[in-house]
């Protein structure tokens, strides 16, 4: 690495040296924190990604020590690499926070107010940065758009009325599947995420499109609507696994795994990819070796209710009995017995899609 | 020591006067009292004949709420439950099949929608949440029960009467216009 120079950037006034080469979004990132700009469409683990989206847009106020003059416009932080001396502005500027606004303005034009039934919410990009860099109102007072309904399979499901066309989940299927079968589509306002030969769809790990969709176009429909995220209980886990390195993320209800999903980082990228077998098979406890609770951003939703460390993991010990002579406390009321809801019978996590009316129907007496 | 209050009063260790002893004349004084407020206006009313008008932020029994054309409006968001403070609420949702898009409103909705209201505080947080206009909290009691069952509010007991068949019960559950003072 040593013939690699360093270069001194500075951003929004903290200075760093990273290797020539690095991108401006990348630099940010090794600072951490709000000095990083939010990215829709660049994923530091797919060659290619980045330049789509523009929720990145920096401002660049000094070139480098050479031609210290500013750059004319606004630039894509994960396309741009770093010059010696360079100084960057990111919320320290104005400019750049107004794009921003307007850059989510653009991605939510056509994007439908589905979050109530979207699975993504609570780990939605687009939900943080609107709710974080947007505005509140929206002026666009026209039709928006709509397409023909596309069947991925068994295991994905694609609601393209939500795509902001990253093209995450093509870089994806091109670099990890080695046989892409779905590809983009059409031009500008038509442009749409399509299989053109759907049987390659199964390939063992292209359920990973679901992870890297940062919105709710690309969802598990083994985990459709089956609770929202943040009534479940993130757990790392691992099993030996003979395709990818097994290293998961379950998201349990009680003893029931209703999803599982690649272990995300700090940007919301996936550490390790899965594959299928890990991701849509194995729906059952007893699969995995369960490490411990994952530890959720606090900021997010997810971790609403949720402890870090060990809380959890063990069963506390009932001091009821022990301080009563060994007399068992009288239960008034088993709310099993009464209630309807997470019936013993009725098992969600293993139903291969979403449930319907006929999967309650049928243990009605 | 020194007196908590101006008002206290020293009680009297006398022994009583013979006059006193008779007790007749203070028992006359004492229902004289009580003959005197059957004139004065009442305070209280004769429930459940007649009923106190609810103030316009009056928080009671939820109720789910369906659009104009009859439909759930509620779409298991699990934003309530998530908003509930005392954990009352619960929920499985389930995708809508073709043929019931008459029944619910959205793509999915709640198969189970249950509210414990032994736990609910009926502060209102799950009407502020939703997002669907889904829930309301409408200007009836909880009634008394004499089980703890009686109080696990399913889907049967909280959702509101279709308008189109069944348009008194809607107006009903619904309970009257209220003007609101702002
Ligand atoms: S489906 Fe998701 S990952 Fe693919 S282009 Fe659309 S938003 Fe991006
Ligand atoms: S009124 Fe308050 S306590 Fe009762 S269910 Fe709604 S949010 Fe929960
Ligand atoms: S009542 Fe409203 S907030 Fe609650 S699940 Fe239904 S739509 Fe969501
Ligand atoms: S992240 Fe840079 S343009 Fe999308």
């Amino acid at each position: 690495m040593s013939d690699i120079p360093l270069f001194k950037v500075t951003i929004d006034n903290i200075s760093i040296e990273v290797p020539a080469g690095t991108t401006v979004l990348n630099a940010a990132r090794m600072i951490g924190g709000e000095v990083a700009p939010p990215a829709m469409c660049y994923y530091s683990k797919l060659e290619g990604s980045g330049g789509k989206c523009r929720t990145c847009l920096v401002e660049v106020s000094k070139g480098s020590e050479k031609d210290p003059r500013p750059m004319p416009k606004l630039v894509a932080s994960c396309r741009t690499t770093v010059m010696d001396g360079m100084e960057v502005k990111n919320i320290t500027s104005a400019k750049v926070v107004d794009a921003r606004a307007s850059i989510v303005e653009f991605l939510l034009l056509n994007h439908p107010l589905d979050c109530p039934i979207c699975d993504q919410a609570g780990e939605c990009h687009l939900q943080d940065l609107s709710y974080e860099h947007g505005k509140e109102g929206t002026r666009y007072e026209f039709q928006r758009r709509t397409f023909k309904k596309h069947d991925l399979g068994k295991y994905i499901q694609l609601h393209m009325t939500r795509c902001i066309l990253c093209y995450r989940c093509v870089f994806t299927a091109d670099q990890l599947t080695k046989k892409r079968a779905h590809g983009i589509l059409d031009r500008g306002d038509h442009s749409e995420i399509a299989t053109f030969i759907e049987k390659n769809l199964d390939s063992d790990f292209i359920g990973n499109v679901i992870d890297v969709c940062p919105v709710g176009a690309l969802t598990d429909k083994t985990f459709r609507f089956k609770n929202r995220v943040w009534f479940l209980k993130p757990m790392d886990a691992h099993r030996d696994c003979p395709t990818c390195s097994g290293k998961v993320t379950l998201w349990n209800r009680g003893d029931e795994v209703f999803r599982v999903t690649a272990r995300k980082d700090q940007w919301g990228e996936v550490e390790d990819w899965i594959c299928n077998d890990c991701r849509f098979e194995k729906k059952k406890t007893s699969d995995w070796v369960i490490e411990g609770p994952r530890l959720i951003d606090r900021h997010s939703v997810i971790a609403q209710g949720h402890y870090a460390g060990t809380v959890g993991m063990h069963k506390p010990t009932e001091t009821f009995s022990a301080v009563h002579h060994g007399r068992q406390p009288k239960l008034l009321m088993d709310i099993h017995s009464v209630s309807e809801v997470n019936q013993a019978d009725i098992d969600l996590s293993i139903i291969a899609g979403p449930a319907h009316s006929n999967n309650f129907n049928s243990n009605k007496d | 020591m020194e007196a908590l209050t101006t008002r206290a009063k020293e009680v009297s260790r006398k022994p009583m006067s013979f006059a006193e002893s008779l007790y007749i004349p203070n028992i006359l004084k004492g229902m004289f009292i009580t003959f005197g407020h059957m004139f004065k206006k009442q305070p209280t009313i004769r429930y459940p004949e007649q009923k106190r008008e609810f103030s316009p932020v009056f928080r009671g029994l939820h109720v789910l709420n369906r659009d104009e054309q009859g439909r759930e409006r509620c779409t298991a968001c699990g934003l309530c439950a998530v908003a509930c403070p005392a954990e009352a609420i619960t929920m499985e949702a389930a995708e809508r099949l073709e043929g019931e898009e008459n029944l619910y409103r959205e793509e999915k909705y709640a198969a189970r929608y249950e509210i414990n209201m032994l736990r609910c505080i009926f502060c209102g947080l799950c009407e502020e949440a939703c997002p669907k206009d889904a829930i309301y909290l409408s200007e009836t009691f909880a009634p008394a029960n004499y089980s703890r069952k009686g109080f696990i509010y399913s889907k049967e007991d909280l959702v509101i009467p279709n308008p189109l068949t069944d348009p008194e019960g809607y107006a009903k559950a619904k309970g009257a216009p209220r003007a609101i003072n702002n």
